[in-house]
This record gives structure tokens, sequence and C-alpha cells, in this order.
């Protein structure tokens, strides 16, 4: 479960701070796939890195698991990620110089499985996004889809508590969209906690959850199906 | 068990750091990374060549006094001694030494040497006079221990049935070689071969002819006047047989401590000074192969340096280029260490691959080229001073520095904000 009290997120600007999350309490439970929609510059992306432990908030709390991580420093935060979240990024973020199965594997190394297991569960995910045949493709020899899904691979590869997606289909065709969305909703039912930022209403209402922010607060928060 | 948790967790960076870097390498611009190679092979050339030359520049000096004046082992008249003591047997017990390839025995004096002697002197004029070395010499062993004879510069070499015959060190003449003359500093003027010389030893004098002189690039030999040995001992008005020194010419491979101690135990250490070659290096020779040392460990030095500063530029360039990939790596929980140990191992893998290339070039081509072709000096013919222990102290000081100047850049880098990367900002 994860908990967010009071969140602030505040950007200097000169004499006129931005508050781009003012004051964000919610709580998320454990296996829900919810939604954080608005326009741009709402401050939906700004939330999901505030609690994806991506960035630091101004003010407020955000506790995963009975976890505080205000008191964590860079180095257990970034443990936390490691272990325990996965993300995937509007413009895919894999590293161009690994193969699809070796931006899969990079993290699980980290994790300290060895070559073997790594490896196995490399292999389990990136069958599991349909890539098992181009798994030794660089990403320059992928395409947007399929370069997204590698992407998705690597965040669920470590069986993540959290799955966080920051407009995943932004970039893609209609028919990649929902097969990239088809996939979310097959994790999620199998139990994933998914937290995805979307400005497309369809997907949207796809999700246990939605929650709409205008200028950092939340207007509404409105549950689209009985989980 | 918190220390093996530890090691545990750093080795697991390691790993990764390794994964992430082969890649790279792997898959970088190949005309990128043969330039990296390209400038670190040359860093590697000037940590070991630069100094190499400035010591092989002394070390062809060492080289010279041993090929042209003392050999392995020579053997010399004690300080406060006119001679050597027992030279007759003392000669006996050198012929006997075990490993002996050959041996030249020479008898030395101090004399005048005056060219134009003939020349009525104008008032105030002074002589075309030097005060030289004469040493008497029996010129086939002589050339069999010091190849006196491919030293000659002008002129013919001496012969054994030459009584009037005489070679003149090149040092003693003048000629467009010779220093700015500073007062007391004499050199003989216009003097040619075949020209009739008068040399005086006290009251003795006796006219020779220049048959040659002598160019060897050893000041020992240089500042020499050479003649038949039986002609040295007239003018010295000796019958006695007495030698001042003894060059000994060892075979391959014999130890010149172990033929030296073998000369001592055998008892003739008590007639005369018995030593290996680099015991017998003038002290000037031994100064300045210090100082040289000294100097070419300052500009290997300022190498290191000039490596630092590259492999920083480089590692920096790779680094900031590729903030998001790093930003990315952090992102998914990379940490920051195995992040640096990456750069590291990059840093390290165009080091090594440098000194690799570096070293077959100096040890299979540069120093064998030098062997053959020593660079013309005028004092000395220079050759490449390259010993594989130095060579690897070398390497090891530029890995120390390569993982210095790979870390500082990738910290810089790898302390940023992470979001920040990832996004571009």
């Amino acid at each position: 479960m994860i908990q967010i009290k009071n969140l602030a997120k505040i950007f200097e600007n000169g004499d006129s701070p931005i508050r781009a999350l003012d004051d964000v309490s919610f709580t998320i439970p454990d296996g829900q796939f919810l939604t954080v929609s608005g326009k741009s510059g709402s401050g939906k992306s700004t939330l999901l890195y505030q609690l994806g432990l991506l960035d630091t908030p101004t003010d407020g709390q955000i506790i995963i698991d009975d976890i505080n991580t205000e008191s964590l420093d860079e180095n257990q935060k970034s443990s936390m990620r490691l272990k325990n979240l996965g993300y995937i990024f509007q413009d895919y973020a894999i590293l161009p110089s690994l193969t699809a199965f070796e931006n899969v594997m990079v993290p699980l190394l980290m994790l300290g499985l060895d070559d073997k297991q790594a490896e196995n569960k490399t292999i389990e995910a990136l069958t599991k996004v349909g890539l098992e045949d181009r798994m030794h493709n660089l990403p320059s020899q992928l395409s947007g889809g399929q370069q997204q899904r590698v992407s998705i691979a690597r965040a669920i590869s470590h069986n993540p508590k959290v799955l966080f997606a920051d407009e995943p289909t932004a970039n893609l065709d209609t028919e990649t969209s929902k097969n990239i969305i088809d996939l979310f909703l097959k994790l999620n039912h199998e139990g994933q906690t998914i937290i995805m930022v979307t400005h497309e209403v369809e997907y949207a209402h796809m999700s246990d959850r939605t929650i709409f922010l205008v200028d950092g607060k939340i207007v509404s928060d409105i549950t689209n199906k009985i989980a | 068990m918190f220390k093996e948790k530890i090691l545990k967790i750093i080795k697991n960076d390691a790993r990764v750091g390794l994964f992430l870097a082969k890649r790279d390498i792997k898959r970088a611009n190949k005309w990128t990374t043969i330039l990296i190679v390209f400038v670190m092979i040359f860093t590697f050339l000037n940590l070991v060549v630069v100094s190499g030359i400035l010591v092989g520049l002394i070390e062809g000096s060492v080289q010279a006094n041993k090929a042209r004046n003392t050999g392995d082992i020579f053997i010399s008249s004690f300080l406060n001694r006119d001679y050597i003591d027992q030279s007759v047997e003392v000669v006996k017990v050198v012929e006997n030494t075990p490993g002996l390839a050959n041996y030249t025995a020479r008898i030395t004096s101090s004399g005048r040497v005056t060219a134009e002697f003939r020349k009525t002197l104008l008032k105030d004029e002074l002589p075309n006079a030097v005060g030289a070395g004469l040493v008497g010499i029996i010129p086939e062993q002589e050339d069999l221990v010091t190849n006196l004879k491919t030293a000659i510069k002008t002129g013919t070499y001496l012969s054994s049935d030459d009584p009037d015959g005489i070679l003149i060190g090149d040092s003693l003449i003048y000629n467009e070689e010779t220093p700015i003359e500073f007062p007391g500093f004499t050199a003989l003027k216009r003097v040619s071969i075949g020209d009739s010389v008068l040399i005086t030893i006290g009251d003795t004098q006796k006219e020779f002819i220049v048959r040659g002189t002598i160019k060897a690039k050893v000041n020992e030999v240089d500042s020499r006047v050479f003649m038949n040995q039986s002609e040295l001992r007239k003018m010295m008005g000796t019958s006695l047989i007495t030698y001042n020194e003894i060059a000994i010419d060892l075979q391959d491979g014999i130890d010149e401590d172990l033929a030296k101690n073998a000369l001592v135990s055998s008892g003739i250490g008590g007639y005369a000074r018995i030593q290996t070659s680099i015991e017998a290096q003038p002290k000037f020779l031994k100064d300045i192969q210090k100082t040289f040392a000294i100097l070419g460990n300052a500009i290997s030095s300022i190498g290191l340096v000039v490596a630092s500063i590259t492999i920083f530029i480089v590692i920096f360039v790779n680094a900031i280029t590729r903030r998001r990939y790093i930003g990315i790596l952090k992102g998914i929980g990379i940490t920051r260490r195995a992040i640096i140990i990456s750069y590291i191992y990059q840093s390290l893998f165009y080091a090594i691959l440098g000194s690799i290339i570096g070293m077959i070039l100096v040890f299979a081509f540069i120093k064998p080229a030098f062997i053959a072709h020593p660079i013309d000096f005028p004092f000395s013919d220079g050759i490449l001073v390259a010993t594989l222990s130095g060579t690897l102290y070398r390497v090891l000081l530029l890995m120390i520095t390569t993982v210095i100047a790979g870390f500082i850049p990738a910290r810089i880098v790898v302390k940023q904000n992470t979001l920040s990367a990832i996004l571009g900002r």
C-alpha cells in the first residue's frame, strides 16, 4: 500500500514559484490499477516522479509499505527503486548500447541474481511481453512499440510491488497502444499494482481508479470499476 | 558478517560495472575507440620512450666507456703507485682468468704534444701544443678488446711495426666541434694526417707522425695519444715490464662480479685495483646518469599528468554526453558505484590496450631500431633504455593514474540529479 500525505512540489522560478503539486493526499491499495489524468502541466508526471522516488517532494510524505520514504537517503532510494519499483517512461528510456535482452538483465544482475537466474528471468519477462524473437536486437533495430515492450519487460522482470508508467502510449500508434494497455490489464489481473499517467480518457476508464489533477491539486478521484 | 555483506555488494557492483563496460566498449564508435587507444599509445610512448632516450643518452656513454676503455673488468694501479705492482704476475693471472675472451695491458704517462714545432714563434706567440695522456699499447691486442680500429675518425690505425706512428684523440685537436675556448683550454690546431709532432716527457723528446685521429665518444680515449708500447717505454726511460691499466674482455654470459671475485681471490687484489666496468665508470658519468634518471622521472611525471588529463577528458566527455544513459541506469536502481566502476573499467581498457600496443612497439620495433641505429649525439651514441621491469612499473603508474582519472569525471556526472538526467534538463 502507498500512502500519500499532503504532498507538495514547488519549483523555484524567480519571484514566482510554481506549485506543481499542492497538498495532494490519497492512498493506493495493493493490486490497484490507478490512472492519473489531467491536462498538460497539471502535475501528473511530477506526481509520478515523486511516488517513484525519482524526485524529492518539497513537502509531505510518501509511505510505501509502512516505510516513510522521507527518511531514505539516495542509496536507500536507489535500492528501493531496484527492488520494489518498476518504471516505464513515455520515450521508453531503454539503454541504446544494450540489446533488449541486456536491457532487461541489468537490474536483475544488480539485484544479485547469478547469471543463469538473471537470464531465465529475462527470457520470462521478454516472453511475457511477446518479444521472445527479438531478444538480441539493439533498440535501434526495434520499432517504438517493441522498445516500449522492452521497457515494460525491464520494469516487470523483478516482480516489483508497484509499476509506474508515464504516458506509455503517447508515442505509439493506436493498435500498439491498445496492445500495451492490454498487457497492463493482464499484469494487473495477475496482482500487479500499476500507476499510470495518461491523458487518454479511454485508457483511464479501463483502470480501477482515476485521479484528475488540475494545477497540482486533485479535483476528482473516480473509481471506474470494483477492484 | 557486516564486512562480508559489504564485500558482496561491492563485488556485485563490480560485476554489473563490468557487464556495462564490456558492452559500452563493444558497441562504441570504432573510430572513437581507435582515436582514444591511439592517444593512449602516444601517452605510453611519452612515458617510456622520452625518459628512455634521456637515460639512454648517458647509457650510450656508459656502454662506450666499457666497450672502448675499461672492458668488462678494469685493473689499474693504486692511486699512490706509478704502476701495477708485480705487473707481469698480474698479467699471468689475467691470462688464466676463467671466461677470459681478450685483454689489453697499457702503460700510461703524461706528456706534451707540440705541432708545428719547427715554426719560429713570434713574440708572445704560444706554441701549438697540448698536454695529453700518453698510452702505450700493442695495437692488435688493444683492438681485440676495444675495437679501437673502428674508432678511427681520419687516417689509419697503428701497426705494431710502426715505431714513429701515433694516434691522436679527437678532443686534443681543434675542430668545428671543439667547445668555445676558455683560458687554460688548449687544443692542437692545424694538425693533419701525416704531420710530424713532437712529444715531450720530462726532458725526453721524440718526433712522431700522426697516423690517425680517434673519436670513440669516450673522454678517456679521445683525450689520449696512442703509440706503440715499446716506444713509450723507451721515452719513459725504463726497461722494466710494468703496466698501468689492463682492460679485460670476458666471454659472453660471464658475470663481471664473479670474474672480479675470481681475480681478487687469486691474490692480485693487493697489487692493483680491480673493478667491474660499472665500478670503473668515471664519477662524472655516474653523476650525470643519476641526474638524467631524475630528469627522466620528472618528464615521466609530466607524462603521467598529461595521461591523467587525457583520460579525464575522454571519460568526462563520454559521461557528460551520456548523461541521460546514466540517469536511466540510476533510475532503474543501478548503484552509483556500479556506474562509476563501469567507467573505470573503460578507462582501464583504453590504458591497458594502449600500453600493450605501446610495449609491442617499444620492445619489438623502437628499441631494436635504436640498437641498430643509435642516435649520433656529439658525446655519445644514444640508445633507448627501456627495461621490462622499468616499463611495467610505468604501466602500473599509468593504471593507477587511469583509475583516478576515470573515477573523478564519472563521479561528477553520476552525482547529478537522476530525474534531470533522464529528462535531459
